[in-house]
């Protein structure tokens, strides 16, 4: 890639991901929330391996990673949704609402968000990796 | 726990089990993997049997679980009745044994770790369909384990088993929106996703053009989860493609959880079922029952044949059910629990075969009673069993199926199942012929037996069959007369669910 | 009711294209079609006459809404289809490495 196109990205990969951070925390008070704020945020990172190649990418995120982080990201939500039965019932939300409208209220829904997004999103880096090496390394897994 | 506090552990514990052997699966020893996803299918199967004691101490007959408290039609509800334990108990016990028997199966395959995800990935997304109570929450548990399906299907990867499972996936994605396109109308007539709540909308307002229009779209896409005959041509593709254990799993309980299950819900507890709908079911199920089998005498792939045999028996459970009698739902749900059985034992069978022998082709078998006895016997007693010959429990079901078409006045319909029966039985008889008895091949010399893991599962799959008559005995009958009387309830499954979940 | 029908047109577009076209690309690109057209059915209608968008804000009224929960299921039937369509695509490109080409009338080891 060109070198206008390799300047801009640096500049603006930071900002998508803030974007993205910034859609998952909000997620309960705006449109938006785990799955948009997660495609976003693995968007900066196909940003970044367009401009750069995959080699660059894959050096900050590798396969397994990505792989672990998923199932992580699964078993926190798992977790949260558990954790439910400490009061009394699946799914409850257990942690104090706060006010409306402001930013750390809604008890346990903001953390499902996080954790829907980082499940979103890496898998979705995770799709993305897999079909690119694919295509380089023939029947190679 | 006690009372319905036990439902949702039949999804939580499925789903955590796939996601800590997809993150711990590489790093540890391969014994560890098998041995916590044994556990872990062993732990649903006692609790489905303990969720059928826990209903009958009740004495009341469907519980409710309110997902984080929230009232229905609010929030979404997880129901048990009688139609959901038979359900369940089928699910997790075959699910058992199928764990078991991919222990040794999958030493062929790569990637063991993913296998099981995806295992338990699928037994989560079936465990969710049959508890749900809303309609939205299932459709997303049939999404899950439809694509779990896709790729276990594809696990292989080698080009015919991507080529069955492109189609597979392709049509199934279609059978998907179908439904969803279903729930959009019904969620617009009625502005409500509850089951109950739709049953109860849906008696006091008699849609005129759109409920019609929603059944249609229902049993198109049901149908095709079901294979029933129009909508059957992925399975007869897609069935032999997969690995033996999930072709087990997939044609002895995901198209039934997925097609059947569903299906009678939505047409019995919903929609209320009416002489039309009755008509169009039983007529797609002598269709399917007498197409499938004709077209399974001329197949010479074991696999190929035991899925159109899959597609005939699913005929059979669906004229059971679209006859609206007690007796027809009584003979469709004990075929369906024998079929789950025997079906699974068949596949598995062949799996040991494909195992020793690396092959499918009948022609290429033969005499492989000297050297594989287990795989014979139990293959023996599947086949009788599939055949409908008594004292096995196939009998019993197709017995039950036909009297209930005679008492009913269709004797054509009855004609044609013993006629699909029969063509059964010689099918089954050239699998028997050509690949146990015969003479042996020079290069099957020194073939072994299936190892210890898969001879287990054969085995009890093969008690289950004998010993499954032993149901319709006045003691062990309550199992089978719970389910009944859920799915007879019609539309009134609205008032008991909603009187049990305001308490 | 126009725009009722015209999402129905658009399934029909999408079916055509699952049916008829003959590159397996294409065919995976017709069942998005489909995927995407009764997704907006599904928003349409949760339409309200002169409603306003579903978010709660502090100095807003809340009767005069469109209906939220349509707009809540079709966020998870998008993720659904994003799946699935990761998966079709997937499998397209292991079968052109297999076969050598993306023609359906070419692919066709298995029948009878």
């Amino acid at each position: 890639m060109s070198l206008i196109v390799k300047t801009v990205t640096r500049l603006t990969v930071g900002l998508i991901v803030l974007f993205g951070i910034y859609i998952v925390l909000h997620g309960h008070l705006s449109p938006g929330g785990g799955f948009a704020g997660g495609v976003i945020i693995a968007l900066a990172f196909v940003h970044f391996m367009l401009a750069f190649g995959k080699d660059a990418a894959l050096s900050k995120i590798s396969r397994n990673l990505a792989s672990n982080l998923e199932s992580l990201g699964a078993l926190m939500f798992l977790a949260i949704a558990l954790a439910g039965f400490l009061g009394g019932s699946f799914f409850l939300n257990i942690l104090s609402k706060g006010a409306p409208f402001k930013l750390f209220s809604a008890g346990t829904i903001p953390l499902s968000n996080a954790a829907i997004s980082l499940k979103v999103g890496v898998g979705l880096l995770a799709i993305f990796l897999a079909l690119v090496i694919l295509e380089k390394s023939g029947k190679e897994e | 726990m006690s009372g319905s506090g036990i439902i949702p552990w039949f999804v939580i514990i499925p789903l955590f089990s796939a996601f800590l052997i997809s993150l711990a699966g590489r790093y540890v020893k391969k014994v560890f993997v098998k041995t916590f996803s044994a556990l872990s299918v062993f732990t649903l199967m006692l609790l489905s049997f303990y969720a059928v004691h826990i209903l009958r101490a009740s004495a009341s007959p469907a519980l409710v679980y309110k997902i984080g408290g929230w009232m229905p039609p609010f929030g979404i509800a997880m129901a048990m009745d009688g139609l959901t334990n038979f359900m369940l108990v089928t699910v997790n016990l075959v699910a058992f044994f199928i764990s078991v028997y991919s222990f040794s199966y999958m030493e062929r395959y790569t990637d063991k770790p993913k296998f099981f995800t995806l295992f338990f990935l699928m037994l989560c997304g079936m465990n969710g369909l049959i508890v749900t109570a809303d309609l939205f929450n299932l459709f997303v548990f049939l999404e899950i384990a439809s694509i779990a399906s896709y790729a276990l299907v594809a696990f292989g990867t080698e080009a015919e088993e991507l080529e069955a499972s492109f189609k597979y996936a392709i049509m199934g994605s279609v059978a998907s929106s179908f439904i969803f396109l279903g729930i959009a109308f019904l969620y617009g007539y009625t502005s409500t996703l509850n089951m109950a709540d739709i049953a109860r909308v849906l008696v006091e307002k008699p849609g005129a053009g759109v409920v019609p229009f929603a059944a249609v779209l229902f049993l198109m896409g049901f149908g095709l989860k079901a294979a029933l005959v129009p909508f059957h041509a992925w399975l007869p593709d897609a069935h032999p493609s997969a690995p033996a254990s999930i072709s087990a799993m997939l044609s002895g309980v995901l198209i039934k959880t997925l097609g059947v299950y569903a299906m009678v819900r939505v047409f019995y507890n919903i929609l209320g079922i009416t002489a039309a709908y009755s008509h169009v079911l039983m007529f797609l199920g002598a269709l399917s029952m007498v197409t499938a089998v004709i077209l399974a005498l001329s197949q010479w792939d074991l696999k190929r044949l035991l899925a159109y045999h899959s597609i005939s028996q699913i005929g059979y459970i669906i004229l059971g059910f679209g006859l609206a009698t007690p007796l027809g739902i009584l003979g469709g749900l004990f075929h369906l629990f024998n079929h789950s059985v025997f079906k699974s034992l068949l596949f598995l069978n062949s799996g040991a075969i494909d195992y020793s022998c690396n092959t499918r082709d009948l022609k290429e078998m033969g005499g492989l009673r000297e050297k594989m006895p287990v795989t014979a016997n139990t293959n023996l007693i599947a086949s009788m069993s599939i055949a409908g010959i008594p004292p096995f429990n196939g009998f019993f079901s197709k017995l039950i199926i036909i009297l209930a078409c005679i008492e009913k006045g269709y004797t054509g319909y009855a004609l044609a199942a013993v006629l699909a029966s029969v063509l059964t039985l010689a099918s089954f008889m050239k699998v028997q012929k050509f690949a146990f008895w015969g003479q042996l091949k020079e290069k099957y010399k020194n073939i072994k037996e299936a190892p210890l893991a898969m001879r287990f599962s054969m085995i009890a799959l093969a008690v289950i069959c004998c010993l499954g008559g032993l149901l319709l005995l006045p003691q062990l009958k309550f199992f089978l007369n719970d389910a009944v009387s859920a799915v007879r309830e019609g539309t009134n499954y609205a008032t008991i669910i909603l009187r049990q979940a305001a308490k | 009711m126009t725009l009722y029908l015209l999402c129905l047109v658009l399934f029909c577009a999408g079916l055509y294209g699952v049916l008829r076209k003959r590159n397996l690309v294409k065919i995976i690109v017709g069942l998005a079609i489909i995927e995407y057209s009764i997704n907006l059915f599904f928003v349409l209608l949760g339409y309200r006459f002169e409603g306003r968008a579903p978010i709660d804000a502090s100095d807003q009224n809340i009767l005069n809404m469109v209906d939220p929960l349509p707009q809540a299921l079709v966020l998870t039937s998008i993720v659904i289809g994003l799946g699935i369509t990761a998966l079709l695509i997937s499998m397209a490109i292991r079968i052109y490495e297999k076969y050598g080409t993306f023609d359906i009338t070419k692919i066709k080891r298995l029948k009878g």
